[in-house]
Order: structure tokens, then sequence, then C-alpha cells
């Protein structure tokens, strides 16, 4: 229990780190972008919503540094993230709210069949040495140099098209009302099909890798001997006593890198026209929309925090020697 | 002793590599494991006594080769044969149900992710898999009971066990399909001296009682010399000498066993003094011609450099019960 | 994007599996280098990134056209003239691959080098010095290591005003340390309890001094693979920004025509000559950073390295696979492999050689 009170103070500590760096950075640089485009919605915005985006992005400059950051927790506690110039009028919340689900569903998905899958076939290349699987690996490698948005490119313009099965963009059919209806659904999985196989094929080969290089260490560790030793099925070795060991590190890893993964595969939305945080962040970008950029990295860190916490629980559970005090 | 054989080693030849990159750690080595006896198996690291152990069970990592020779095992009550030619499933049979490893370093040998109940339940599971789970547990209590480890340490993981503890269960582990051979290697060097004693005093009783042989491997002559009935000093891949316990003690042939027991304090009788062996093991890649311990040896004259002694029944009032491969001593009766 | 694959990258402290780089006795050494280039990984890498680096330099030189200059021939295929196809504007595409290169190489190892020598800064004072050092420098590390670094790339880079390269390198460098500190750190940890850099310490060596001489020899592979891994990142990012449209503007990288290709609708025209060299080339160069690395992997723990032969002919003509656990037998014929014979000794008229040396113990 200890272990785990002490991710979640880690946890908590990296938020709060997260959500000042987001309060420092627009501080850093000149109010300009964001004044003009005040200037340019004069009137039509609520003197409430002016006020919510001079404290998010210190354009009040009379106060001082510590009352602005004090009004801006104030601030995110109500769940106000301001208003988005795309949107308008629309909140940020309420757009990052609609996108949200999208991406969790798609990689989210995507990255924990990823990591099975990945998973798997380590543990095979790396318990029978020189199979099949080991010629893999120069064609993972290649694939998982390549920028996951160029493989969406590749996979649009090889497999979607106007005949194709694949939609070559978008979430669902246009014309269906999102619900979770015979209509909606299959449209929906249809869609993240191709997206989520460009996820896949260029994220698994990570995964294969490193387990295969940890089925390798520990191979050759005594248990493993021993358990050869005690007559033990070829099974019962390779999984309960090899890839158990190995899943460890694996499984640590898998936490550590979930930052790295996700950055990525936000950017086959974009090529896909996904709707979701990716190519909403695409967007906002594209149109210098600051406070929703702001609103998607919050939310986008805060998800990868609680996906890291969901790992080390999955860890705890793995391991006997983080549960118990030893 | 009873003098019937429970496991011939013939010619067993081992390697680490292929082709030109072969290196032999295990050079024609024929020794017999008589019914109910502690047979030691000393000589200084790189000698080839872990492979020998290990190589006989096909438990070497790779790149180690077994490239010849035969392990002749004889069950009680069935037909001898060969371990080398079994299959696999015929290799995992016979595994721990008739030949039984303590493995050195009782710090790594238990998987730390199981509990000390699942790794020995997963031994009965394999080899007896009619067996109700309810008679399993009863019988794996029984094991740690015998080792004087408290059942109720059952659901501990070893990283809960001390350092003792966990080399306990692994012997409880060893017994616990009642084998006829019990290969123990290096079991108690990690373990401090009075625990050593301790274990090995206990499994030399349980020994008694239920009638299983010991290999017993270590570096430590001194250790053979109390537990052992029966070493074979092993050098350069070979084996060197052989003799009871009692009888290489008193008056060892081979000048290597002489200078083995001159580096250890012996713990019973008269006091010696302590000398060592001037060189270092022989490298496997380059071993000398003739007796490989011929650069080492202070003994050694005309014939040792040229030609490889042969083991057999030395010319002695007790030749017949000891072997020795020394220019020093000819053979009478080299072993086949 | 890469997940950072290096098994030297993959080990977490305290789960045993380290990989430890064997401390090299200083003659030793340079057999090692030599070996480490042997490895036909590394080797095929080294190579590969040579010639990248060669195209860096020489890039602008040999580009047949200039970038930006518009020609006649509006969104070609590839063909004698044009040997990567053009753009909408009749912008010749290899040019911009080659011009292209010097900014994409320059940003990757300006940002890894930034990165690195952080990453070195921070992992090793973390190890050495231990106690509140290390812990406020570890949950910075692990601060940056949970953030996800892209995200953060983006609205830094998008809220600075300009952009441009010098810009980008700097905040991906900032951005992406944190992994080679926390392998640093645990590598260090484990370095500074061996008994040499203890006997440095007893002797009273200034900690600079047992850092520098005893720790950082000892951590080179790390580092490399650190530098390698970060290189990787760094590209990718770069050009990910570039293809969304932030960053440099101005300056032609690989980024920047997967930027237009997609804005120009390149898919949707079938121009498949737009998009595929610039990804090409950036797959090329991740492949050879990762080879480099797999390379200094297996090299500091030789047991990664392709099993070699696996399999293997017994006396009887079969074939059996070397594997753990299952020793193969070649022969369980049991005629002796030496023939050695009694041969009659005299032993009473034996001579003791002459052996000066032991003699005298």
């Amino acid at each position: 229990m200890r272990y785990l009170l002490q991710r979640i103070l880690f946890y908590v500590f990296t938020a709060w780190a997260a959500i000042t760096i987001n309060f420092f950075i627009p501080r850093m640089i000149p109010g300009d972008p964001v004044k003009s485009l005040l200037a340019r919605f004069q009137g039509q915005m609520s003197t409430d919503a002016i006020d919510s985006l001079y404290v998010l992005f210190g354009l009040d400059k009379d106060a001082s540094i510590w009352s602005q950051y004090l009004d801006y927790w104030k601030q995110l506690f109500h769940g106000d993230l301001g208003l988005s110039f795309t949107a308008f009028p629309a909140s940020v919340s309420q757009v990052i709210s609609d996108a949200l689900p999208w991406t969790v569903a798609l990689v989210g998905i995507t990255t924990i069949i990823s990591f099975l899958l990945g998973t798997g076939l380590g543990v095979l290349a790396g318990w029978r040495r020189g199979s099949w699987i080991d010629g893999l690996l120069p064609t993972t490698t290649f694939l998982s140099s390549v920028p996951y948005f160029w493989l969406g490119l590749l996979a649009i313009y090889l497999l979607a098209g106007p005949d194709s099965f694949f939609p070559s963009s978008g979430g669902y059919e246009p014309g269906l009302v999102p619900a979770w209806d015979q209509y909606f659904i299959p449209s929906a999985i249809q869609h993240s099909l191709l997206p989520a196989l460009t996820i896949l094929i260029s994220s698994v080969s990570g995964w294969i890798l490193s387990m295969r290089n940890m089925m390798v260490t520990v191979a050759a560790e005594d248990y493993i001997t021993v358990a050869h030793a005690k007559g033990l099925s070829e099974r019962r070795v390779a999984l309960g006593y090899a890839a158990r060991n190995a899943l460890l590190p694996n499984v640590s890893g898998f936490a550590l890198s979930l930052g790295f993964i996700v950055g990525g595969t936000l950017l086959v939305e974009i090529v896909f026209s996904y709707p979701g945080l990716g190519f909403l962040l695409f967007r906002a970008v594209g149109a210098k929309d600051y406070p929703l950029m702001q609103g998607i990295f919050l939310v986008i860190t805060i998800s990868v925090l609680v996906a890291n916490l969901i790992a080390d629980i999955a860890y705890l559970m793995l391991d006997p020697r983080t549960r118990k005090e030893g | 002793m009873s003098g019937e054989p429970v496991l011939e080693i013939k010619n067993l030849n081992v390697d680490y590599g292929l082709g030109d990159q072969a290196v032999r750690a295990v050079r024609d080595v024929n020794l017999t494991l008589h019914r109910g006896e502690v047979l030691g198996l000393a000589g200084e690291s790189g000698s080839g006594k872990s492979t020998l152990a290990y190589g006989l069970t096909r438990l070497l990592a790779p790149p180690g080769v077994i490239t010849g020779g035969e392990v002749i095992y004889h069950p009680e009550n069935a037909e001898p044969y060969d371990v080398l030619g079994l299959d696999d499933r015929g290799l995992r049979k016979f595994r721990w149900a008739e030949t039984a490893i303590v493995f050195q370093g009782a710090m790594n040998s238990l998987n730390p992710v199981h509990k000390i109940s699942t790794q020995l339940n997963d031994v009965l599971e394999a080899h007896e898999p009619k067996m109700s789970a309810h008679s399993r547990t009863a019988r794996a209590r029984e094991m740690l009971k015998l080792v004087g480890i408290s059942p109720d340490r059952m659901d501990a993981y070893p990283h809960q066990l001390s350092g003792g503890m966990r080399q306990r269960v692994m012997i409880g582990m060893a017994l616990i399909l009642q084998p006829q051979v019990v290969i123990m290697d290096e079991p108690t060097t990690a373990l401090d001296v009075v625990m050593q004693r301790q274990i090995l005093g206990q499994l030399i009783e349980l020994r008694e009682r239920l009638g299983f042989s010991v290999i017993f491997i270590t570096h430590d002559l001194s250790l053979l010399v109390e537990f052992s009935n029966r070493i074979a000093i092993m050098y350069g891949g070979r084996i060197v000498e052989e003799a009871q316990a009692t009888a290489l003690y008193r008056d060892s042939l081979h000048p290597y066993s002489a200078g083995l027991l001159g580096s250890f304090p012996a713990l019973r009788g008269a006091r010696r003094e302590l000398t060592g062996i001037p060189g270092s093991p022989p490298d496997l890649k380059g071993m000398p011609t003739g007796c490989s311990f011929h650069p080492r040896c202070p003994k050694a004259f005309d014939p040792c450099a040229g030609n490889i002694p042969v083991l057999g029944n030395p010319d002695t009032p007790d030749g017949s019960a000891r072997t020795v491969a020394c220019w020093l001593h000819p053979v009478k009766q080299p072993v086949a | 994007m890469t997940i950072p694959t290096s098994s030297v990258e993959q080990v977490i402290p305290g789960q045993g599996a380290m990989a430890q780089p064997e401390p090299a006795k200083p003659g030793r050494a340079r057999r090692k280098r030599f070996r480490f280039v042997a490895n036909g990984k590394a080797l095929t890498g080294l190579i590969v990134l040579g010639l990248y680096l060669l195209f860096a330099i020489i890039g602008p030189w040999v580009a047949p056209y200039d970038p930006d200059a518009r020609g006649p021939a509006l969104t070609a295929p590839p063909s004698a003239d044009h040997w990567f196809g053009t753009t909408h504007l009749g912008q010749d595409i290899l040019s911009q691959v080659l011009v292209g290169t010097r900014g994409v190489m320059l940003v990757g190892l300006a940002a890894g080098a930034l990165a690195t020598i952080l990453s070195v800064l921070i992992g090793v004072t973390a190890g050495y010095l231990g106690g509140g050092w290390d812990d406020s420098l570890s949950a910075l590390s692990n601060v940056f290591l949970v953030i996800p670094a892209l995200p953060l790339i983006i609205i830094v880079t998008a809220a600075a005003p300009g952009g441009g390269d010098t810009l980008v390198a700097l905040i991906i460098g900032f951005t992406s340390w944190a992994w080679g500190a926390r392998v640093l750190r645990a590598q260090t940890l484990s370095l500074r309890r061996r008994e040499y850099v203890e006997a440095a310490r007893a002797n009273g060596e200034s900690t600079w001094r047992i850092i520098i001489f005893e720790i950082l020899p000892n951590l080179t592979a790390i580092i490399a693979s650190g530098f390698v891994g970060t290189v990787i990142f760094a590209v990718t990012s770069e050009i990910t920004l570039a293809f969304i449209g932030i960053g440099s503007v101005s300056s032609w990288n690989w980024g920047t025509i997967l930027f237009w290709a997609q804005s120009q609708q390149a898919l949707a025209q079938g121009a498949w000559w737009w998009f595929v060299p610039a990804g090409l080339a950036i797959a090329f160069l991740g492949t050879a950073l990762s080879l480099i690395n797999f390379g200094i992997d297996e090299f500091v723990s030789p047991r990664l390295r392709s099993a070699g032969k696996t399999k293997i002919k017994t006396a009887s003509g079969r074939t059996v696979r070397m594997r753990v656990g299952f020793t193969p037998v070649l022969s369980n014929s049991s005629a002796p492999h030496t023939h050695a014979r009694p041969i009659p000794v005299n032993t009473a008229a034996a001579t003791p050689v002459n052996r000066s040396k032991e003699a005298t113990q």
C-alpha cells in the first residue's frame, strides 16, 4: 500500500507541475496574439469569458504573478478552461469532452492491443531464438522508424479510396448521429480500423523487441534452469517462469513510455481527420486557438497520468516484492 | 556400501561451442555412483565439476554440447537405461523424479514471483498429475516440515525467506518426489559456516532415512572429507583421482589431490601445514600436452609432458578400491 | 514516433537483469571498440548515417534545382528531369529532400547533444551524490518522463514567436533528456558501489575526478545509446512539427515537404511521389540509428546477440536445436575420445623435472 500511496503522491505532484508549466508558457510570450484574437471577438464575448481568458493568459498585468496563479487554480477547479476561438461560443471543456472519447477508444485500445500482441510475440521470439519472429525483426525495426503519421498517409494511399472498404477520413459516416445504436457503432468501428492498424503496425515492434530482450536475459537466470531440472512442461517454464518474470520490466517500461506513445499516436488522428484530441490539437495549432491548445495539453497529460497509475497498479499486482514489505 | 550402481557415467565428453571454437570442458569422464552413497566431486573452479553435473542431466545452457558418452541410470526395479538417449518427454519425466538437483546460489534458484507453495506444487503437478490438490498440499507441507521449515511459511514468497531457509526449501523441493539421486552443486557456499554444517548434517541424516544417493560438488575438500563416502578429484575436465574419503584424506596419490588437501585446514584429525597449489588452473582453450597438471606439478618428470596418464587402479595395497591418473602411480588395471 | 526500444533504456533499477557494461581495462578497450564496429548491425547503421551526414553537407550543392523555384511541370510524376517528381508549383522534390537533409540532421544532432549533456549532468549527479540531490533530480526527471513530450513541444513551439531551427532544437533538447537521465542514474548508482570507485574515494580523490575518470568511462555505451535514441526522437519530433505547420516554416525539411503534400491533397491526386521520398528518408535514417543502438546493446550485453548457429547435426545425422534446458547430445556412444593407454613407467628412476621457478616457492 505504501508503494501505491507513493505513486499517487508522485502523480499528483506531476499533475501540479504540468499545470504550472501550462500556467507559465503563455506568460513567457508576448500576449499580442491572444489580445488580437480577443479584439476580433469584441462585443460577442461576455465579460465573464473575457475575464477568464485574461486569467488564463496573464493579460492582466496589474495583478501579481502570485494572485494570477491563485486565480488560475480557482478557475481550473471550476472546470473552466476558457473559450475556444475556433469553436466559439463553445467552451474549451465542451470541445475537449466531445473529442476525448474518440481518442480514449482509438489510442487506448490500440495501445493495449499493441502491448499485448508485441509482448506475446516477444515471448516467442525470446524463447525460441532463431525462429521466424527473429526474421521479422528487421522489418518491424524499419516500420517503427517511420513516423506514425507517414505510415497513415501510406495506408490511406494504398488501402483507402472511394471504392474501398476503409474510409479515408472521419470517425463515422457523415449524416449519422453519434449514439449507441446499430447504425453508428459499426460505422465508427469501420472508420477506426485503418488508424488503429497504423498505430498497431508502428508501435508493436518496440514491444516485441523489448520483451524478446527481456526473455533472453531472464532465460539465463538460475530459476529457469531449476524449472527445467524440475521436469516442468515447456509451456510452464516458458510462461510461468520466464515470461512471468520478463513481463515485469516490460510493464514498467510500458508505464514510462506511455507519454511517448500517446504523443505519436495523436498524429495518426490528424492524417485520418479522426475526431479525437490529436486532430483537435492540429486544428487548434493551425488557427492559433491558444486556449484550446492549453486545454488539450492539460487533458492529455492528466489522461497519461491516470493511465500510468493503472499500469503501476498492474505492476503492483504482478510483482510480490513491491506488494508486501520484504 | 552395497556396491550396486545407480548412475554410471561412461566416457562423457562435454564441449562449449561448436566446430573450431569448441572448448572441451569435460573429457572422457568415467564415474559410478553407488546406491546410498555420498560421492564427493572436488576441484578448482573451471575443473569441469559443475559442467559434469549439468551435462549428465542435459541442463547445460547454450553453447554447451554433449559430444559423446553415456549416462546409465539404474531404476530400483526396472531395466537400466541411457539418460542421454531419452527424448524430451522421457527426459522431463526422468528429471526430478529420479535425479533432483540442489543448485548453488540459493538466492536465485527460486522463482521470485511465485509462492513457495506454487513452486512445490508445480513439481507434483508435472510428475503426479493424478494426485489430488489436497494431497499435493499435504505433501508439500510434509516436505517443508522435513527440512525444518514451519509449514505456515507455505504462502511466503522467496524474498521473505532468509538465505538458509531458501536453501532448505530447495532441499525439500529436491526430495519431494523421493528421487534416487540428488546432485548438490555447491549447495552451501552462499551460507555462513554454521548454517553450512547445520544444513549438510540434516541432509546426511535425511539420506540415511530416505536412502537416496548424493553427488556432492564443492571446491571445499574439507567438507567432502567430513560428509562424503567417496571422493573424486577433477582437474582440467578429467577425473585424476578417486578413492574412499578417508583413504584420500590419509594418503592421496595424485599430487593435485595433495595440493588441494593442503589448501584447506582440516576440521578433524591432526593439524597440517597449509600449502596451496602454485600456478592457476589450465586454460581450456590451450590445454598442456600430456598430463594437464604437469606445469604446476612439483613432482613432474619425463613422461608427464608427453603422454596423458590413464585413470586406473594403482599398484598399492588398497589399489583395487581406488583409481588415479598419474605417471607416478603406474596403472595395473585401467578403468574402461 | 519511436518507442525507446533499446534494452538499455528498458532497464528499471532494482529489477535485476541489468545490462552491466563490464568495467573494461584500458588494454582491452581498443579491441572491444573494434569489435563494436565489427558488429554487422552497428556497421550498417554507421554507414547509412555517414551517407546522411554527407548529404547534409553537400545536399544544397548537389541539388539539381532551387527547392523553391517553380517550374512548368506541375505535380508531375518522377521523370528524367525530376527524379522524385514535382509539387503543385512545379518545384523539384528531389532538391527539396536534399536541401532538407541539412536542417533535419542539424536539429536532430543538436537536440540530441543538448539532451545528452543534460541527461549526463542530471543522471550522474543524482546517482553519484545521492541523498536530497538524488530525490529532487529523480523526481524532476520522472516528471519530464511522464508528461507527454510531443504535445508539450507542440504547445511551446506554437506559443513561441517566429519559430526557426535553433528554437526547435532547444525546445526538443530541453524536453527529452529524462530517459537518459533515468538510465544513467541507475547505472551510476551501481558503479558507485563498485570496489574501484570505493577505493578511489578512500584514497581521497575529489568527487569530480572520480566522476570524470572512474564513472564516466564506464557509462560510455549508455550515453552513446541515449544520444542515438534522442536523435531519433528529435528527428521525428522536428518533422512532426513541420508536418503540422509549426516550427521552421522558412527552411526546408522533410516535414515541410509532407506538410505541403498533405495540405495540397497529394493523396487525393494520387501523387505518391510527393510524400514517399521524404517518408523513406526518415525511415532509413531512423532504421540506421536503431541499428546502431542494437549494436551498442549487443555490445553491452552479449546475450542479446542473435543466437548464431542454433541447429547442429548429431552423429546419427539428425538435426537438433541449441536451447536452454535441453543440451544437445551429438553422440551417445561410450567410446572414449582420447586414447590414453597405460605405458610402463619406471617410477623408481623418476627424476623430477627441474622447474626452478616453482622450486623456490
